[in-house]
């Protein structure tokens, strides 16, 4: 609630006194971002933003002479005039005429953006109802990108913190100077990838893959959205992108390809109870609160309690079924594909022993990953 | 335009008044009463609308989740701009067609009262269907009221189904009441009034039924896809079966650019009928006006995909598209600079019909230049699915069709009621909805430049003092709503001055020949048009 | 353009408001059906009921309506300024009907020229192919992106077999109601009720081919309504085709049925025009279904 009172405030200043200092919070413009096509971009909007205001004053500044000086109640006397054929070509010819004197930075930017050849690394960028997976298709590891803002500061129980909702546990990383190739798609529903900073914006369309590419300069955190509504967490999956020097970028890849390596040994090891239910309660929450909520309890119909339910206390070939396939036609994804073995194993017997559903019942990696080959 | 009529005597109607009781209603036949109920119904549309864009800014008013959780939200963006849009700005238009254009074109009725009458009667059962869905299992649509697929497909709420049969009868509705218009206006003007002679109002509108009769099957036909994807297994918007999502957006756009040309041409129709009236000076560029809606609605064909920018269309059709839409700058700018040659050296006086109509000029501008922004594809990548897209269509639409709305309201309401409405009062409505309307929308153009996606319940911390304004301002505009139906009842009831028949000395046209208000039946013998 | 004095406004009429009711409940009923067949599997019997009231009353009111349009034509209400309107009345039909058949001609011919090369690696999306491991761009569109969820279909319906036929049969059904005019102008009842009859028959018996076409694709071929986008645009294409023919037959019905009451002169005679407009209006589309979808 302090927060907010001390917003209003400043909203009140804003509003009377407009200090220089305060504007820094008053984000007016679009920013020039960090890359050449975001720079090219900027200078496109403001071009055509100018050219509008100096329409505008020509336009308002004749209707408001009018307004002022012809008035009935001064006893201006009306003209009759109603047609002048060359104002009228004239103010067809001229506008034309700055349209096309517009269009020709603005084809040149264009042809710039679609070219994406000649890249560097490619990145597969998969949309996820709510989430974000980057695949560094070079170097075949990938992980996944999860708003990293609790429900807490979401629910107003915690002051939020500087970067509210533009957090994630896993930023996407890439080298500077170099160009990247960003291969958009998505598993369920259109989402669209935003990074302001590098000016790029392209749909993640399921089933198709749409190219775009950034060359930064500057190392740094760049933060974006997702843009294009894709249900309930639309306003929750955030992207953000970490630009560092190469060298701390092949430092960073390689021990990520390390640790996808000693994932798949974790499979093999024999994992307790308590072990799974220690995982499964960290993936759980990442990967299925947001509709089955914390408690299991879900939000029916569209979510189904796991509480108490039969697929989650009963029947584990139906369990294991649904985690691992999702349900087609519903919201309910295929986590097969988007969880390894072990974090399967961990949140399914997270599931069947949580919250007073006691099953005692284990599912093991090893099972998981039978499982998956029997298909 | 100017029409000078014969003195002719409409007394002698050989029909009676309207019925007794809610059969007058429900059976009527008459233009008039039709177009009031298109009207009344129009405006509780706007009302119902407009608390759920309440219910948005009260959510949007500070960051974190207050008031709504993010699937209801979700559901009140969607039903907003449908209502909006469906129930509120296109009734709206139609209703003032119904009462003007037979007067305007010396017509004794439209041309086909009884499926007139249907048309009409087919809105509340349409919107029925759609607002029950919000009590369905599963909540009501809630994928924006553009329904992208596949969240309004395989991703939808079960209601998906009634949503699209809703849509299907708002679509019957819309077309019928088009043909109805076409009709009247291609058949049954008075003699002498030739195609060039007709007011500006009677030409936007028959464009826009031309329109309409073109694109709203174009809906019928996308939603028809989805209905089949969703109950019948097709695969239009599924690429496992060889469809694609961009196809839903490619035909819905089809429809949906030409649908917001529908949504303001009506009104510049009635703006280029009330800003001579009160300049005491003819229109200026009659013809060009009219060549310029017909450029118009002929380029709203060829630029539906400036919506899809980002969806990866490939380069040619990216350029294609950005060019046409950059031309439609071109015969808009005619209209705007042609109202302006208008007033200039006119004698003007501002009543409450040319405060809207002053105000719809200014601001439709500025919604227009950030459309300008909008057709450049590059930055319409920084631009796409922002607030500034908010802030244009709002921009066009609130001070476009709506403003549009109210100054046609208040220039013909003597002419409905033979009431004079309260001045005071309507110049009160006035002043507090621009304000209120400028606070709601200016500053998302803002938010959207700073990168505030659309469509989102919650945002980030640098986006909150803009927002607060904008909620504030959005309270203030649609509090305001509720003096404009003061307003009106007040007119209805007969409290004020009476109207005498042309109760504006500048304006023009067969409706002021009439006595007000306009008796029941009127033009029963077509008038002479010189 | 010269308005006459008689323009006929009619009285209050209960038929809008029945017709409201009607098309709102059918629709309601309509939706009612497909929701509790997608999430349950069956819809029960109330929801059909809702929708057959509905059906009932719209049947209603078509009688009712066109009923006492048919009587006020025949009293003499109607001027040659009221023909016009109708003539426009169906003409702005007719081309909004050409309007929502092009939405599905356009479906067609993007998922050829864009949607399937791209998905098989061509063109400026071609990058889409690394999601579909093994898919194959070709038209017919035999084997889908992804087979196990839309099986493809194992053949598709060639053109020179009942499409040809039925075309043949289409054209000539044109052709006879176009002589069926010229006898209604020339006043020879005989002929027109001949070849009106006629019209009919060969409308019933193109019905009657596309049952038996759509049965061979359901039966034997595999290709159904959820084989892929080739039978999606197929089936919406054909079948919304089908659905025009059936009211247009119905149509041509009424009209012989109002020929052998004696309705109808040689000057007068718009009822039957409008059913004969939108019988060429049914040929064409078929014309353009023939070409796009079974030869091309």
């Amino acid at each position: 609630m302090r927060v907010q009172l001390s917003r209003a405030g400043s909203l009140m200043a804003g509003l009377f006194l407009v200090p220089q200092s305060a504007l820094a919070a008053w984000e007016l413009n679009m920013t020039p971002g960090v890359t050449d096509v975001s720079k090219d971009i900027y200078s496109l909007h403001m071009i055509i933003f100018w050219i509008c205001v100096a329409i505008g004053v020509v336009v308002f500044g004749v209707m408001f002479w009018s307004i002022i000086a012809h008035r009935k109640s001064k006893g201006y006397k009306p003209a009759n005039f109603h047609e002048h054929t060359w104002v009228e070509v004239l103010w067809t010819v001229i506008p034309f005429g700055i349209l096309v004197a517009m269009a020709v930075p603005a084809t040149g930017t264009l042809l710039d953006i679609y070219d994406t050849k000649d890249a560097d690394i490619d990145i597969q960028v998969t949309g996820y109802q709510w989430k974000w997976q980057y695949s560094y298709l070079d170097k075949e590891f990938s992980f996944f990108s999860n708003l990293a803002t609790s429900k807490e500061e979401i629910y107003n129980r915690l002051d939020k913190n500087e970067n509210y909702l533009l957090e994630v546990d896993n930023p996407l990383v890439i080298p500077v100077d170099t160009k990247v190739r960003f291969m958009i798609t998505s598993k369920d529903v259109i989402h669209s990838w935003w990074v302001p900073d590098l000016g790029v914006k392209k749909d993640a369309i399921p089933g198709f893959i749409n190219e775009s590419w950034a060359r930064v300069e500057e190392p740094g955190i760049y933060r974006g959205q997702c843009t294009e509504l894709c249900g309930k967490d639309h306003g929750f999956m955030p992207v953000v992108v970490k630009a560092v020097p190469k060298d701390e970028y092949e430092e960073w890849a390689a021990k990520k390809v390390a640790a996808a390596e000693k994932e798949r040994r974790l499979t093999s090891k024999d994992w307790s109870l308590e072990e799974l239910m220690e995982r499964g309660e960290g993936v759980y929450n990442t990967a299925c609160a947001s509709c089955h909520q914390a408690d299991g309890s879900g939000a029916p119909p569209a979510f189904p309690a796991l509480k108490d339910s039969t697929v989650a206390t009963e029947n584990m070939d139906q369990h294991l079924d649904i985690v691992v396939n999702g349900v087609s036609g519903t919201a309910m994804q295929a986590f097969g594909e988007q969880l390894s073995e072990v974090d399967l194993a961990a949140v399914i017997t997270y599931e069947r022993n949580a919250w007073g559903n006691d099953t005692g019942e284990k599912v093991t990696p090893k099972q998981i990953l039978d499982y998956k080959n029997a298909q | 335009m100017s029409a000078v009529i014969d003195t002719h005597d409409h007394s002698h109607d050989e029909h009676h008044g309207p019925a007794k009781g809610f059969t007058r209603w429900l059976l009527t036949t008459n233009h008039k009463d039709i177009g009031s109920m298109y009207l009344i119904f129009s405006f509780a549309m706007f009302l119902l609308g407009g608390s759920m864009a309440m219910v948005i800014r009260a959510e949007l008013f500070q960051p974190g989740l207050q008031i709504v959780e993010p699937a209801f939200f979700n559901q009140m963006t969607t039903m907003h701009g449908l209502i909006m849009v469906f129930g509120a700005v296109m009734p709206a238009f139609v209703g003032l067609a119904n009462w003007m254009i037979p007067m305007m074109v010396g017509a004794p009725d439209m041309a086909l009262p009884r499926m007139n009458n249907w048309s009409f009667w087919l809105l509340p059962a349409a919107f029925l269907i759609l607002v029950s869905t919000l009590f369905m299992e599963g909540g009501g649509p809630n994928f924006g009221w553009t329904f992208y697929a596949p969240l309004s497909t395989t991703y939808g709420p079960p209601s998906t189904t009634f949503f699209i049969f809703a849509i299907h009868i708002m679509g019957i509705s819309s077309i019928m009441g088009a043909i109805n218009v076409i009709a009247t206006i291609m058949n049954l003007r008075a003699p002498g009034m030739t195609l060039m002679k007709m007011p500006l109002f009677v030409w936007t509108w028959l464009i826009t039924a031309f329109l309409l009769i073109a694109v709203m099957p174009v809906l019928a036909g996308v939603v028809t896809m989805m209905l089949m994807d969703i109950n019948f297994g097709t695969s239009f918007f599924d690429a496992a079966g060889g469809g694609d999502p961009v196809l839903f957006q490619h035909v819905f756009w089809f429809f949906g650019h030409p649908e917001v040309y529908i949504m303001i041409l009506p009104a510049f129709g009635a703006v280029s009928e009330i800003i001579p009236a009160f300049s005491r000076k003819p229109l200026f560029g009659y013809a060009s006006m009219v060549y310029a809606v017909a450029a118009i609605a002929l380029l709203s064909f060829v630029v539906w995909a400036h919506h899809m920018f980002t969806v990866g269309l490939p380069i040619a059709g990216q350029l294609f598209f950005m060019y046409c839409t950059m031309l439609i700058a071109v015969p808009t700018g005619v209209k705007v600079f042609n109202w302006v040659a208008t007033m200039f050296r006119g004698a003007l006086s501002f009543e409450a019909p040319m405060l809207f109509a002053v105000a719809f000029i200014i601001l439709f501008t500025i919604g227009g230049f950030s459309g300008l922004m909008l057709a450049i594809a590059p930055a319409d990548f920084q631009y796409h699915d922002t607030y500034f897209v908010v802030a244009h269509f709002h921009y066009v639409l609130v001070p476009g069709a709506i403003f549009g709305i109210f100054a046609s309201a208040y220039f013909w309401l003597p002419k409905w009621t033979g009431t004079m409405y309260d001045e005071t009062l309507a110049k009160t409505h006035f002043w507090m909805s621009f304000i209120g309307m400028n606070l709601a929308f200016f500053p998302m153009h803002f938010l959207g430049l700073a990168g505030m996606p659309r469509r989102i319940p919650d945002y980030a911390l640098q986006f909150a003092d803009f927002n607060m304004i904008s909620s504030v301002g959005a309270f203030m505009f649609g509090a305001t709503q509720l003096l404009f139906l003061y307003i009106v009842v007040k007119c209805i009831r007969g409290g004020g001055e009476k109207a005498p028949a042309k109760p504006w000395d500048g304006a023009e046209g067969l409706e002021w020949t009439l006595p007000s208000p306009a008796p029941y039946h009127t033009f029963a013998t077509p008038p002479e048009v010189k | 353009m010269s308005a006459e004095q008689s323009y006929y406004v009619p009285e209050q009429s209960k038929w809008p408001i029945i017709a409201t009711v009607g098309m709102g409940v059918m629709m309601y009923g309509l939706a009612s059906v497909m929701v509790t067949n997608t999430q349950e599997g069956q819809a029960g019997f109330g929801d059909w009921l809702v929708f057959l009231v509905g059906v009932a009353l719209t049947i209603y009111m078509l009688f009712g309506w066109f009923g006492s349009v048919v009587r006020e034509s025949r009293s003499g209400l109607y001027d040659a300024q009221m023909d016009r309107t109708f003539r426009m009345g169906m003409g702005w039909f007719i081309f909004s009907e050409v309007m929502f058949f092009a939405a599905f001609f356009g479906a067609l011919f993007y998922a050829r020229v864009f949607i399937v090369p791209w998905l098989g690696g061509e063109g400026d999306k071609g990058s889409s192919a690394m999601l579909w491991d093994g898919f194959e761009a070709t038209w017919p569109l035999l084997q889908n992106p992804d087979p196990e969820a839309y099986p493809g279909p194992k053949e598709v319906i060639g053109p020179w077999g009942l499409p040809l036929l039925n075309t043949i049969l289409l054209v000539t059904s044109s052709v006879t109601i176009t002589v069926a005019h010229h006898a209604l102008k020339a006043g020879n009842r005989a002929k027109l009720k001949i070849w009106m009859a006629a019209t009919i028959v060969l409308a019933l018996v193109f019905l009657i081919f596309q049952a038996e076409e759509y049965a061979h694709a359901y039966g034997d071929l595999g290709l159904t309504l959820s084989s892929g986008i080739y039978g999606s645009t197929f089936f919406m294409l054909t079948g919304f085709h089908g659905a025009h023919v059936i009211l247009g037959t119905i149509i041509l019905t009424v009209m012989l049925i109002r020929i052998l009451k004696g309705h109808f002169e040689p000057e007068k005679h718009f009822g039957f025009e409008a059913a004969s407009w939108y019988w060429h209006f049914v040929d064409v589309v078929w014309l353009g279904l023939f070409v796009f979808v079974y030869i091309i």
